[in-house]
């Protein structure tokens, strides 16, 4: 089934939606969202107007969140760098997805090219996300493109995985017996029979990927190995204002808790998404 | 079960050959001359030349593949550009507090997670397991570095209770070296709980379930026995898994947190080595971590055999 048939199945929003915390987490996410993508209209200032005046001035008044060590207001930068860190998360969720569902579909429906697509997938996964994350960068160079490749490079694995299981199991299914046997090619088998039943994993998946790679964008950003630093993230801002902790924790508080509210709303609404679309699978967490 | 060590031990040994050719292809990816990326802007032609020499970069590349995946099987990761010494020297010297730091958040880790996630899912459903779950939820959603940055601003630089960043110096004994763990394992160690202790309670509320349990009860066995004894035991194999496959959220902890207390370990030496492109140090790091990420994983399915004598092969 499809996306859009998905969202129509009887029970599906009233599934997903039984537990208060999926509702909230979605409306809390489409706020945030809302909020960076309208960023041009609703923040109070300019993102870059400095003003020495001002400089690390304490939340309230002017500056509801306070400004940093030039003096930029700190909620206006907010907005503006949630553009990037959502963008990232959000490539980095598509494009791992498509990438990870190429790799499990070709494993999983060549027998010959499963074991070495899936002992790469395995080697993939040896590497810690960060780690692997930081050597490609350093590689690649840090731009907000190449950052998106280096982490859909890390997490494709996952889907692939995941789509290669699935679709071992799909691929004994009668139908796709009756559908060879009726001469459809394999390509056509591949995406309209099997993939087309393998939807709810991935979906679920690339949310979790979503919310890891807001993470991780974050951690390479604060390591300074992440995109370029004078591009505004949650991460950066949090780089730049560490060497103001003393004096104006606020500068890093606020940006970290836009990071793990966006992220927690996240793994909230996957949590939901899985329990609505395989109520097997709910029982074991 | 012979043969199944000897064929875990070849599957293990295909894993690591790939890690290798990964970590070639990685550097190989760099576009351009990678000997001018190493040296930056101010080099000449002629520093690039040589160095794309030294590093044997002028051979064609399968001679490069095996010469490069022959050296690393005996041991040897190539030369580090700033250090001018071989890597395995340079990660061996950085060793120390990224291993102590790893061990202690993990036993920090465990020392939450496994009785919280027993007793929530002892008690299923009241508000100590909502709680628990919620908290561990919100654990994973929240950036390792800035719980790190949050904990050293308030507990170390206000209230003094921890020393706020170092190793100690290089003369620091081995206890002042280990006093400045303390607050980075803390925060790592919360970090890492909360995948922990998911998975205890999902696996202790499946064996809680079973048949056993409740003969067990039903003869009048008190409730800490039944819990502790019989089903902590088999609820340990999934644990053991998990803490296998935390290692690699640990190390991804550890170069972040390294980097917020400014310890010096292997995560800070890779982040240095990316700053200064020494593409080396961060192979030789990634090929350290991957196998030891291997081998773990193969010791924890391997300890299955010791904790549950129904599993055979």
């Amino acid at each position: 089934m499809s996306a859009s048939a998905l969202a129509d199945e009887p029970g599906f929003l009233e599934a997903l939606f039984a537990r208060r915390a999926v509702l909230v987490s979605l409306i809390v996410f489409l706020v945030i969202l809302a909020a960076v993508i309208l960023a041009p209209l609703i923040a109070p200032a300019d993102p870059s107007a400095m003003s020495v005046r001002n400089r690390l001035a304490a939340p309230g008044g002017d500056y509801w969140l306070g400004a940093d060590a030039f003096g930029r207001d700190v909620l206006s930068r907010l907005l503006y760098a949630g553009q990037v860190s959502l963008t990232i998360g959000c490539g980095v969720a598509l494009v791992a997805s498509v990438v990870g569902i190429v790799f499990g579909l070709v494993a999983g429906f060549f027998r010959r090219l499963d074991g070495p697509v899936s002992r790469i997938v395995d080697a993939m996964m040896a590497f810690p996300d960060i780690l692997l994350a930081i050597a490609l960068v350093a590689i690649l160079g840090g731009s907000m493109i190449n950052v998106i490749i280096a982490l859909s490079i890390v997490y494709a694995p996952r889907i692939a995985r995941i789509v290669r299981a699935s679709t071992l199991v799909i691929r004994e299914l009668p139908f796709v017996e009756a559908a060879q046997a009726l001469g459809s090619s394999t390509g056509f088998i591949m995406i309209n029979h099997v993939l087309r039943n393998i939807v709810s994993p991935i979906i679920v998946q690339a949310t979790f990927i979503f919310a890891y790679a807001m993470l991780a964008e974050a951690g390479l950003s604060f390591l300074g190995v992440g995109v370029d630093p004078s591009t505004p993230t949650w991460g950066t801002m949090i780089n730049e204002g560490r060497q103001y902790i003393d004096q104006a924790a606020f500068l890093i508080f606020f940006p970290g808790i836009a990071i793990s509210v966006s992220v927690l709303c996240l793994q909230l609404i996957g949590d939901g998404l899985r329990d609505a679309l395989d109520p097997r699978i709910a029982k074991e967490l | 079960m012979t043969r199944y060590i000897v064929q875990r031990m070849v599957g293990m040994l295909v894993v690591v050959l790939l890690v290798l050719t990964i970590a070639f292809v990685i550097v190989r990816l760099a576009p351009g001359d990678p000997a001018a990326l190493m040296l930056g802007p101010e080099a000449t032609p002629a520093e690039a030349a040589e160095l794309r020499e030294r590093l044997g970069l002028n051979e064609p590349i399968p001679i490069q593949y095996l010469s490069f995946v022959g050296n690393a099987l005996r041991g040897d990761l190539g030369t580090s550009i700033f250090f001018n010494q071989p890597v395995t020297r340079v990660l061996l010297a950085r060793a120390e507090p990224t291993v102590y730091l790893a061990l202690f958040s993990l036993i920090i880790a465990l020392i939450i997670a496994v009785p919280i996630g027993i007793y929530a899912a002892y008690r299923r459903g009241s508000w100590l397991d909502q709680t628990a779950i919620s908290t561990a939820m919100l654990a994973a959603s929240v950036p390792s570095f800035w719980t790190g940055l949050m904990f050293q601003r308030y507990l170390a630089t206000e209230l003094g209770w921890f020393p706020a960043a170092g190793y100690g110096g290089p003369d620091a004994d081995f206890w002042v070296r280990m006093g400045h763990l303390v607050l980075p394992s803390i925060v790592l160690g919360i970090v890492n709980s909360a995948l922990i202790l998911r998975f205890t309670r999902a696996s202790m509320l499946d064996v809680l379930g079973e048949d056993y349990v409740r003969t067990a009860r039903s003869k009048g066995m008190t409730e800490w026995r039944v819990v502790l004894r019989h089903a902590l035991k088999n609820a340990a194999i999934p644990i053991i898994t998990v803490i296998g496959l935390t290692f690699a959220l640990l190390v991804s902890g550890a170069v972040v947190t390294e980097r917020v207390f400014n310890i010096p370990g292997m995560g800070n030496l890779v982040v240095s080595a990316v700053l200064r492109r020494d593409y080396p140090v961060i192979q030789g790091t990634l090929i350290v971590v991957a196998t030891l990420y291997v081998f773990i994983n193969l010791l924890t399915d391997l300890l299955y055999l010791l904790v549950d004598k129904r599993v055979r092969y």
